[in-house]
């Protein structure tokens, strides 16, 4: 293999295979590839030494074998709106940025699936097939700006998906260029897995596997009723006990979303949903699917969070009323800089029946940190947000924050949860693998990572701890992979 | 590795901001990142490139800040001016980030540390300075336009080629009917409708386009005001909003025409001031802005942009006298930027269209992007601008209406030249124009001081 391309040929190269006006190679240029949408101090900046706005798959494909003969490594982006730094080039090379490839290749009412390009925005797809009757249900907050591709690569998920399940659930099939160049799809349009499922092992492999260039999903009817109700009650603990009671009736609403008073009291004069400022927290739940079905389980959780005590339990019928309890939520983040100019989130997950423990210990937290910290969260299957609200201009405010966060991930890991729900680990998350994880574990991942790409080329430095897998160290610790050893030893 | 070697090196060249009119950097640290705003954005949509997008211009403004890019590097030039500065990002964003003084100071900097080549001042200082600086100059030139269009000699003049010959093409297919009389300040009023209780004073914001080449429209829109209860005048000794200046960095010269114009509406107490073009509307809502480091006028600014509405807004304000006439026709409406994205106003005009009985409001898809105008962007940067004109007619011919809807000559112009390129024979009219027409044109009564007909030609 050529390891040496020098600039100039691999600018002309770039060209050749995109185009003059999609390689970018200039410093100025590459300055705004440096970042996603992750927090300034929680994720390092880095540059690529060039970006390329590839329109096909084929494209796509002799980038990367560009990249091979450059020896660089190559990074995918959608629209650069990750909060754990996987669209961070951290070892510079090529940025693929998929975002020119963003058509909707076919919506097929029959087999209620849709092929799209990775760079297809989430909410344009459902847009696009809501008049179909269908939406393309994993519904993350970002959904206004993050891509399809995004999607697969964080396995992302959303309020809606308490239900519906997260991307994975929705992904028939995948469209990949491999770190070899091959082009190759996984899965497919009928039920069932031939073989190894990897489709399943793409989905969430945040661009370490493969670069998606297209996807088959699944469509999702829309229900013929929606209702939701806004359930205020005194204080948290009595909502997470509503919280439990609800799932483990065996009630499966469509979404389940709980607001602590700080988020109250950042959201409500912004947007003025109608939440009650002095309540401790509200449930904001929705529910789906045959109309009489829901009246009678609206009927059924409202008795519930009464039982639970809450003070009231409003219900939204019409798509305004709807609309107005949802922009809050939705809307959440924004608001906060009503209460401090930054926040910094983790996604944690605990199992639902920890939740009172595990907010009671998030509320300790803050107050052994001086943190205000606001939660608003998917309660319905235990998807942590606590949101520290914080001041980066005060001089080791990021530290604290760091810290603070560092205490909530411990105390979700003891109680049995996840480190992510929905974001990644990418190099944000990835020094706390080895707390959810033994190194037979890791290795067990590194084995396929390894499998697909044993030169480490494709987004380097994410989900493994630091050093797991670069440069001189990769060599050693494929030697030891082997004998199962010096795994213990990093 | 040895490709990326010189990124740092080509970046520790020169400083940043100096001088005045500094970004300020509370306003740029507010950006997160998030993204959100890229959808939104114009530029972005058409080009899927990071540096067209608010968050990739926010990152570089933050990149001469810290002196880790240099301001006269190119690509900052291109991308502060290759935005259209409509201001979608800011509604969107979930931060808050004011982006539209951030743009404006940044190329504010460019305009005070850039070397410009000699015609380009030539340009500029007739084009922004001295055609905006009196009322007769520009009346004089718009009449002199209107000659040339109804003289036949600009028909002549294109099929002959000479426009083209001249870079003058895409200019001369923008130009709109132009009115036959300016509208001068201080020489009509409009008498309230006393039918309708309590009477209202609203004092008429002129602008320069409007109260020229669209001098008509804001008869109209005077009408329709006096149609629902207001004494309509129109203050003497008002200029150019300053807008374009404001948008091509040239603040001073902004400055200047603020001033003027507070002058000029400081007699008439705290009646509202209404405008009938959005980018006008949004740049007086700014007045309490961009002079806010001037002692003498700081809270006079502030004064008078609290008094000022959009035409569609102050309407809004009370309940609408039902208008009269059915009008049986499809429209749909096209949201000018500086009206939904700068001043959040986006459900007024849709109220006032709706409550016209027979008129059906087709809406389009993307009706809130930016249409390509963008002030003066159509003139200066065609190509983009021409992208995405035709990305909106588009748009406007799916709904199949027989008339596209705005509040803003800028819009009006670009858009008209858009549906015309793609065949289409769709009309755009401005929302006043059309409530004119549903409460029965020109009956109103109005009050013609002094001799106009010696004053609209001076």
């Amino acid at each position: 293999m050529d390891t040496r391309v020098d600039r100039y040929s691999l600018v002309t190269s770039l060209e050749n295979i995109v185009g003059k006006d999609a390689v970018f190679t200039r410093a100025a240029d590459l300055l705004v590839y440096e970042y996603d949408g992750s927090v300034d101090g929680a994720v390092e900046t880095a540059m690529p030494a060039a970006v390329a706005l590839p329109t096909t798959a084929q494209q796509v494909a002799d980038i990367v074998l560009l990249a091979r003969r450059a020896n660089l490594p190559v990074v995918a982006r959608g629209a650069g709106t990750g909060l754990s730094g996987g669209a961070v080039p951290q070892q510079g090379g090529i940025i693929i940025g998929l975002t020119r490839m963003n058509r909707i290749l076919e919506i097929d009412r029959d087999d209620r699936t849709a092929l799209v390009e990775p760079g297809v925005i989430n909410l344009e797809l459902s847009e696009a097939t809501i008049p179909h009757r269908f939406f393309f249900a994993p519904d993350p907050s970002s959904q206004k700006a993050c891509t399809i591709g995004g999607n697969v690569a964080e396995n992302s998920g959303g309020p809606h998906c308490l239900k519906y399940g997260v991307t994975s659930n929705h992904i028939l099939g995948l469209e990949v260029v491999l770190p070899d160049g091959r082009i190759v799809w996984t899965g497919g349009r009928a039920a069932g897995i031939s073989g190894y499922d990897l489709t399943g092992a793409m989905v969430g492999s945040e661009g370490m596997l493969g670069i998606v260039t297209k996807a088959l999903v699944r469509l999702t009817p829309m229900p013929e009723a929606t209702l939701v109700l806004l359930a205020p009650f005194a204080d948290i603990d009595s909502a997470s006990h509503a919280t439990t009671r609800i799932i483990s009736a065996g009630i499966v609403p469509a979404a389940l979303e709980m607001m602590d008073n700080l988020t109250i009291q950042a959201v409500e004069p912004a947007y003025h949903a109608g939440y009650p400022m002095d309540a401790g927290a509200v449930l904001l739940i929705e529910i789906d699917g045959i109309a009489d079905d829901v009246r009678g389980t609206g009927e059924e959780i409202a008795t519930i969070c009464a039982e639970a005590g809450a003070t009231e339990v409003r219900s939204a019928t019409s798509q305004a009323e709807r609309d107005l309890l949802w922009k809050g939520r939705k809307m959440a983040l924004g608001a906060m800089g009503r209460l401090a100019p930054n926040y910094y989130l983790h996604d944690t997950v605990v199992p639902r029946s920890k939740l009172p423990a595990t907010l009671r210990r998030v509320d300790e937290i803050s107050r052994d940190f001086d943190l205000p910290i606001a939660n608003v969260f998917h309660a319905g299957d235990g998807n942590l947000h606590p949101l520290m609200l914080f001041d980066r201009r005060i001089a080791g405010s990021t530290e604290r924050v760091l810290e603070a966060s560092k205490e909530i991930i411990t105390y979700c890991v003891e109680v049995g949860g996840a480190l992510s729900g929905e974001h990644g680990i990418g190099t944000e998350k990835s020094g706390y693998m080895t707390m959810v994880y033994t190194a037979d574990d890791l290795a067990a991942m590194a084995g396929l990572k390894n499998s697909f790409d044993p030169a480490g080329m494709f987004n380097p430095d994410k989900i493994f701890p630091k050093g797991y897998m670069c440069g001189e160290v990769r060599a050693l610790r494929m030697q030891a992979m082997a004998q199962k050893l010096g795994i213990h030893a990093l | 590795m040895a490709v990326a070697a010189d990124t740092d090196a080509n970046l520790l060249r020169l400083g940043g901001f100096s001088g005045k009119d500094i970004p300020e950097d509370d306003l740029l640290r507010a950006c997160v990142h998030c993204g959100m705003c890229l959808p939104a954005c114009p530029t972005y949509r058409l080009t899927g490139q990071e540096m067209s997008s608010p968050r990739g211009r926010l990152w570089l403004m933050r990149a001469v800040a810290d002196d880790r890019l240099d301001l006269l590097d190119p690509l900052f030039d291109e991308q502060m001016y290759q935005c259209l500065n409509c201001r979608a990002c800011e509604a969107v964003c979930p931060s808050g980030v004011h982006y539209g003084p951030l743009v404006e100071a940044s190329r504010a900097q460019l305009e005070q540390h850039r070397p410009r080549s000699l015609s380009d001042r030539v340009v500029r200082r007739i084009g922004l300075d001295w055609l905006f600086a009196d009322s007769w100059r520009l009346r004089w030139i718009v009449n002199l336009l209107r000659l040339s269009q109804r003289s036949g000699l600009t028909v002549l003049a294109r099929k002959m080629g000479i426009l083209k010959a001249l870079g003058m093409a895409d200019l001369e297919a923008l130009t709109p009917a132009i009115s036959r009389r300016a509208l001068v300040p201080g020489n009509e009023r409009w008498d309230a409708d006393l039918s309708i209780s309590p009477p209202r004073r609203a004092r008429l914001f002129n602008g320069c386009v409007m109260g020229t080449v669209f001098a008509n429209t804001n008869r109209a829109a005077a009408r329709v005001m006096a149609r629902n209860g207001s004494d309509v005048d129109v203050p003497v000794a008002q200029l150019c909003c300053g807008a374009l200046h404001v948008h091509a960095g040239m603040m001073e010269e902004a400055r200047v025409l603020a001033r003027t114009n507070i002058d000029a509406f400081a007699s008439s107490g705290d009646d509202p001031i209404v405008v009938t073009a959005a980018g006008c509307g949004a740049a007086l809502k700014e007045y309490g802005y961009i002079l806010k480091d001037d002692p003498a006028y700081a809270e006079s600014a502030r004064t008078f942009s609290a008094r000022i509405r959009d035409f569609t807004e102050y309407l809004g304000e009370r309940d609408l006298v039902p208008p009269t006439r059915t009008i049986r026709r499809q429209v749909t409406y096209q949201e000018p930027c500086h009206l939904v994205h700068a001043q959040r106003i986006s459900r007024q005009p849709r109220d006032l269209m709706n409550a016209i009985s027979g008129l059906e409001l087709i809406e389009m898809k993307e009706s809130s992007l930016c249409c390509g105008s963008a002030g003066i962007y159509n003139i200066v940067r065609p190509d983009m601008a021409n992208e995405l004109g035709d990305r909106k007619a588009l748009h406007a011919m799916e709904t199949t209406a027989s008339e596209v809807i705005t509040a803003n000559p800028g819009c009006q112009m670009q858009v008209g030249a858009s549906l015309r390129r793609n065949g289409s024979t769709a009309k755009v009219r401005h929302i006043a124009d059309l409530l004119d027409e549903a409460y029965g044109g020109a009956k109103t009564k109005r009050s013609v001081i002094g001799n106009s007909a010696q004053h609209a030609t001076r």
